[in-house]
């Protein structure tokens, strides 16, 4: 028996470890070892969006969010190589921009599954029953555990703090959809308008 | 407006007129209804005449702090030389209101408005509307309807056609709840760590960009075009006769174990009771309410008997032990676990710390952990003291008020509520404990 603790290893199903890691939509790779496909090159449509941006602003540094998010829609996430660039673009350090990114919770910085399923839990909707939401999403999308991604790939389940939405209890945010009063009942027919 | 539900005949219904209805969201409808009427005879009056009016209204900050509007506005020095901006807190993260969500979602217009005049009346040239990340469709709403309002030369460098710059653009958060709170609202604008700065400096010294900065929240603003348009004596209608210090009509947003969830538009120093049982429709079938938090989950919780004295205004509520906050009504029927909601409470907390201030990062996370420990069955009774203890390390010690706002729920619940933790710790479960050998 290897003494690697559970957590350390990767699950079996990363597929191959020849350091080129997995294939993404965007041919870019999970691990980062395939190029890097650049969000912000000069002269492309994100850039423009940006530069458009930056006059709105007295100084760069202040697109920085908005530079993240183009960043978050191209590649679904924002990896080390994204930080980068937006480091490059805005005149920052890496290490600066990867400061920011940890501070926000709605910046991914690893791949998340196709379907990011988020929860409200905090108080107001716990009292009107959002822990069973929560129950039933696991249960129909197979997650079985918060955080973790489903087997197919397609679903990840996880609890968020009050969507602001407390008198629709209990709203899901799914990717950038954001839907009010989801009963458990719901649920099912929810997960079928996803795939 | 109490949407979903039909306005109720008791409501003062005047930001929330239009909630529900789709056409007020497009510039054709909403200037159907009267709009942008304000932001041209703003245009036509000096910055410190739309000052001095807002002022005499009487309006108070609806973001929970209460501050009077006018007086803030006076802070930004006119002609000093700097640029000024002005900041729209629409970050709205405070568990248990969804106001500003509704006038976004509805009346992006009046918001789009709002900050115009907003932005004249301090001298800035610039207003951002910083909304957080997870309201993707009242920032959708707003864009367009800041992209309809440039088309239409309402706002830009010659708004409406007076020769005035007034910009209004909106500023995607991504999922802080610390960034609601002014200072670290301008450092996650300049694209920071939304980390609070501390004051002094005060914004309207040294804001945004190192500039003068006036922050209002969406529904302060959302007021303004009112106000301007009907006079500050039209406003005034609207006040207990014994209290001119609030003024004005409060949105709620209620939620949790109630007949009809949403939102109510009433005016100030309504009967808290009226507002529960009658607007609200009181408990929902067969169960009673047991707690009520008026005004979003930072401020005290109270027990039903002491909520329905309340008399709805920023004095009304202090006077009866708790504060009107921003305004979110969260109600706890008997069915709930009291203590496991606060405790919940509490993580919320824990988790939106930005961990700055060490009273706050420890504080936050031990308060979860014990209270979670009481609520698994393995409370002691010590356990009650020693929160209290740390919720009193955690008050007026921080930069900020996030630390004091996990500690306010969980010592009024505790002070109101010490049964409910003294049954759950005298069910503690009984571990195995091996014999000592010698």
């Amino acid at each position: 028996m290897t003494s690697t603790p559970e957590y350390f290893r990767a699950p079996a199903d990363w597929g191959p470890t020849d350091g080129k890691g997995f294939e993404t939509a965007d041919g870019a790779g999970h691990h980062g070892h395939a190029a890097y496909q650049p969000v912000l090159a000069a002269g492309s449509a994100r850039r423009k969006e940006l530069d458009e941006l930056i006059t709105r602003y007295p100084t760069k540094m202040a697109v920085l969010l908005p530079a993240l998010w183009m960043v978050q829609h191209e590649r679904g996430w924002v990896s080390e190589e994204g930080m980068a660039e937006v480091a490059t673009v805005l005149e920052l350090t890496p290490a600066y921009v990867k400061g920011v990114v940890s501070f926000y919770t709605m910046y991914h910085q690893h791949p998340v599954a196709k379907h990011f399923i988020q929860i409200c839990t905090t108080s107001p909707c716990n009292a009107c029953g959002a822990e069973d939401v929560v129950e039933a999403f696991l249960k129909h999308t197979h997650c079985e555990e918060l955080g973790n991604t489903s087997p197919d790939g397609k679903f990840a389940v996880i609890e968020v703090e009050c969507l602001g939405a407390c008198g629709f209890a209990t709203p899901v945010q799914i990717n950038e959809d954001f839907i009010e009063s989801v009963t458990p009942a719901r649920v099912p027919e929810i997960l079928a308008g996803l795939k | 407006m109490g949407y979903p539900h039909k306005s109720h005949e008791r409501e003062s219904v005047v930001l929330s007129r239009y909630f529900g209805d789709p056409e007020a969201a497009t510039l054709d409808g909403w200037k159907k209804r009267g709009g942008y009427v304000a932001l041209q005879k703003a245009l036509s009056m000096s910055p410190a005449e739309i000052v001095t009016v807002v002022k005499d209204s009487g309006l108070r900050g609806r973001g929970g702090a209460g501050f009077p509007t006018g007086l803030k506005w006076s802070f930004m020095k006119p002609g000093d030389g700097k640029p000024h901006y002005l900041c729209c807190n629409a970050d709205e993260s405070e568990p248990g209101t969804f106001k500003d969500r509704e006038i976004m979602r509805w009346t992006p217009h009046a918001l789009v408005e709002g900050c115009a005049i907003g932005a004249y009346a301090i001298g800035a040239e610039t207003a951002y509307i910083y909304i957080r990340g997870e309201f993707t469709e009242p920032l959708v709403k707003i864009e367009n309807a800041i992209k309809e309002a440039y088309a239409a030369g309402i706002l830009g460098k010659n708004a409406m056609g007076t020769g005035k710059t007034v910009n209004v653009w909106v500023h995607r958060g991504a999922g802080a709840y610390i960034c609601g709170e002014e200072t670290a609202l301008m450092n996650s604008l300049e694209g920071r760590r939304g980390n609070p700065r501390i004051k002094p400096p005060f914004p309207a010294v040294s804001g945004v960009f190192a500039q003068p900065t006036t922050i209002n929240n969406v529904e302060t603003l959302v007021a303004v075009p009112h106000i301007l348009n009907n006079g500050a004596e039209w406003y005034k209608q609207w006040m207990r006769a014994d209290n001119p210090k609030s003024t004005g009509t409060k949105l709620y947003s209620v939620c949790g174990n109630v007949q009809r969830p949403g939102n109510y538009e009433v005016p100030m120093g309504f009967p808290f009771k009226d507002f529960l049982y009658d607007l609200c429709g009181g408990p929902l079938q067969g169960r009673q309410f047991k707690a009520i938090i008026p005004g979003g989950i930072s401020v005290p919780i109270q027990t039903v008997a002491e909520a329905e004295a309340s008399l709805m205004d920023y004095e009304g509520f202090v006077a009866n032990g708790t504060m009107l906050g921003s305004g979110g009504v969260i109600i706890f029927d008997d069915a709930q676990n009291l203590v496991k909601q606060i405790a919940r409470a509490a993580r919320f907390f824990a988790h939106e710390s930005c961990a700055q201030c060490t009273q706050c990062r420890e504080g936050t996370a031990w308060t979860t952990k014990i209270l979670e420990r009481i609520v698994a069955g393995d409370g002691s009774p010590d356990d009650l003291d020693t929160l209290l203890e740390i919720g009193e390390n955690m008050t007026g010690k921080t930069i900020c008020v996030l630390s004091d706002s996990c500690a306010t729920p969980v010592a009024s619940g505790i002070n109101k509520f010490r049964g409910d933790f003294e049954a759950l710790i005298k069910k503690k479960k009984v571990h195995m404990v091996p014999a000592q050998v010698a």
